[in-house]
């Protein structure tokens, strides 16, 4: 996907929104391709859903431009733009039922009736809710009313489709299976996908790229796999899973250089025996402060050089219980050394 | 002691129910529904036209006598106005409603909700009596007119038969007036409700789909409104229909039901022939009722 030679999908060109004195939004430049399957992650307050919000047009920028496959939409009207939005209420009207609601941008276009059921019936397809039409939106479940909505989006055949924490008000379970038939659809309808959400572990399995978002700026564009092994910044590291931070001495002594070094709890082993190590080994001796066994893997806290670090063994083994099992245990803990990464690097 | 009372009537809760519930329906049952009752009661009895008594026994032909031309008059000129009123306070009410619910600051909603429901506050009489002086022949309203030169336009309007008379103060036109700004803020209130339970996603939603703006008021914010709009004109009608202050105050010797039944009960002493008066309004807002509980009205009270 890198160097794609067509106009992005969608770009912002050095973007601004202030609420007030608030910078909801702060110089953001972001070029997203396409056909891609975009994630804008952040905790709330970021700037991610504003970002969506003024893709959608429900929001202008306070500065900058918006650009949607070339055209200036910085000050076009929502419906203006061959843009849909999946809400994260769903926003499916109350007073219309299924079909009514899948039909409302053909009917508002006054596409002929024929045609406005044929295709309605094409997305009842699509969403695997064949025989819902004349149903009201409130008898329907969570996991229902989502794909409803997908659908009264997708039938406009928009060039990029927007979703507000489109997962967010569903169980795990469901949730789980929707990031499946929604990446799924996605391939099948072939257009540009923007998400927004605050779970990593979403952005994570469903997207071709992720936004980091934090204070109104991105602190990182890149895979799901650059994001986690080389976040860019210490936020990135921090909220994209679990890291340990080394800095400072403790860094120097590890690596030669004093700068912040991110390295990921799964990545390092704790062992009570001194093991032969190679050449690419960095190894480092601590005290085990706290265990806690969750089934799949042990979480390990251990105190080294006065900084805590977070260890995550796999229980490969029944025995591995035993290979540390005591609160104040001296341990020495192993990994290789591309497995440390220089923040920013 | 009181740890036993508790206690005893904690394990009956139906006594609890009872006691509670006793005192407002036995006052609904007797004081609301009984006076309604012996109104019914009433309206068939009739009055001896060479005495003048009320004669106790059953018959319709006081009914027979709300049907006469005079009365038939009464009643729809009555109904006209209770419609046009409810349709323009619907008119006006709705910009100001959606404002009040959707753009307005938590502060400045405050401040137009307490400036909606002030009037409310000071006497109906007064506010009737000033716009009699603000409408009369030398009132404010004529002085601003002739201020821009419109009397001309004035006078045409008031030459019109039906709606006009000597002044605005004089005419069904000026009646119209009152009527709406007095009822105005009982329309304001349901449809602001109703406004404020419509989420804005859903407008959005509208509007993201490809609906031009009238498109989004006419398919969503109308249609999800419109229990709160008839909500509100249960009571522009029902008040409108029922009132007769405003017609003696502003607007011509031409009656309205209120002043019929007024006058009725009073100086011509026809208590049947007001009760049957009476119970025409009763008839037409349970119809009205039944209507809007169709359409939902009620979700939005």
């Amino acid at each position: 996907m890198t160097n794609h030679p067509s106009t992005p999908a969608v770009q912002f060109n050095k973007v601004n929104r202030y609420f007030g004195e608030v910078k909801a939004v702060d110089e953001v430049d972001l070029e997203i391709r396409d056909g891609e399957f975009f994630a804008m992650l952040g905790p709330s307050g970021s700037g991610k859903t504003t970002c969506l919000r003024m893709i959608a047009g429900f929001d202008r920028p306070t500065g900058g431009s918006i650009y949607l496959y070339g055209q200036d939409v910085s000050n076009l009207p929502p419906y203006e733009r061959s843009v849909n939005t999946v809400f994260q209420d769903y926003a499916l009207f109350p007073h219309m039922n299924v079909g009514d609601n899948i039909a409302y941008g053909l009917m508002v276009k006054k596409v002929p009736k024929p045609e406005r059921k044929k295709r309605v019936d094409e997305m009842l397809d699509l969403v695997q809710l064949k025989g819902f039409d004349s149903r009201k939106p409130s008898q329907l479940s969570g996991g229902q009313r989502q794909r409803v909505a997908l659908a009264r989006a997708l039938i406009n055949h928009p060039k990029v489709l927007l979703l507000d924490e489109p997962l967010g008000a569903l169980d795990l379970k469901l949730r789980q299976q929707m990031q499946v038939e929604l990446k799924a659809i996605q391939q099948r309808v072939g257009i540009t996908f923007i998400f927004v959400t605050h779970d990593q572990e979403e952005a994570i399995t469903m997207s071709d790229r992720i936004a980091v978002f934090n204070h109104g700026k991105i602190e990182q564009i890149g895979s799901p796999s650059e994001i986690y092994e080389k976040p860019a910044t210490t936020f990135v590291a921090g909220f994209v899973g679990t890291s340990n931070l080394i800095g400072g001495e403790l860094a120097k002594r590890l690596t030669g250089s004093d700068q912040t070094f991110s390295i990921r709890p799964e990545k390092i082993h704790v062992s009570t025996t001194e093991k032969t190590t190679t050449i690419d080994t960095i190894t480092l001796d601590g005290v085990v402060r706290d265990v806690v066994y969750l089934g799949l893997y042990t979480r390990y806290l251990v105190e080294a050089d006065g900084v805590d670090i977070v260890v995550i063994e796999q229980n490969l083994k029944t025995t591995s219980m035993d290979v540390v099992s005591a609160k104040g245990q001296k341990v020495r803990l192993s990994w290789h050394k591309d497995h440390i990464s220089r923040i920013g690097a | 002691m009181l740890n036993k009372l508790s206690t005893y009537f904690y394990q009956r809760p139906r006594l609890v129910l009872f006691l509670f519930l006793a005192p407002p329906l036995l006052y609904m049952l007797v004081v609301y529904l009984g006076s309604l009752f012996l109104l019914l009661i009433n309206s068939f009895y009739y009055i001896d036209d060479f005495s003048g008594l009320i004669i106790r026994e059953f018959t319709l032909r006081t009914y027979a006598q709300i049907f006469s031309p005079a009365n038939r008059e009464i009643f729809a000129r009555t109904a006209t106005m209770a419609f046009f009123v409810t349709i323009t306070s619907a008119i006006i009410s709705f910009p100001l409603a959606y404002y009040i619910a959707k753009y307005a600051s938590r502060r400045l909603k405050t401040w137009l909700l307490i400036g909606v429901t002030i009037p409310l506050w000071s006497s109906y009489l007064v506010r009737v009596y000033s716009w009699k002086l603000i409408l009369a022949q030398e009132g404010i309203l004529s002085y601003f007119i002739n201020l821009f030169g419109l009397n001309g336009v004035l006078q045409w309007i008031l030459s019109f038969e039906s709606i006009g008379g000597s002044s605005l103060a004089l005419s069904p036109l000026g009646m119209f007036i009152v009527f709406v700004y007095i009822w105005l803020p009982y329309m304001i209130i349901p449809v602001q409700t109703a406004l404020e339970r419509v989420p804005n996603s859903l407008v959005e939603a509208a509007s993201d789909l490809g609906a031009k703006p009238l498109q989004t008021f006419r398919t969503v914010i109308l249609p999800m409104a419109f229990p709160g709009v008839i909500a509100g004109s249960i009571f522009t009608f029902s008040l409108t229909l029922g009132d007769f202050i405003i017609p003696l105050a502003v607007g011509n010797s031409k009656f309205f039901i209120g002043q019929a039944v007024y006058s009725y009960q009073g100086t011509a002493g026809n208590i049947p022939l007001a009760a049957a008066m009476t119970m025409g309004p009763v008839v037409i807002m349970i119809i009205y009722l039944l209507i809007a509980r169709r359409l939902g009205a009620f979700d939005a009270l």
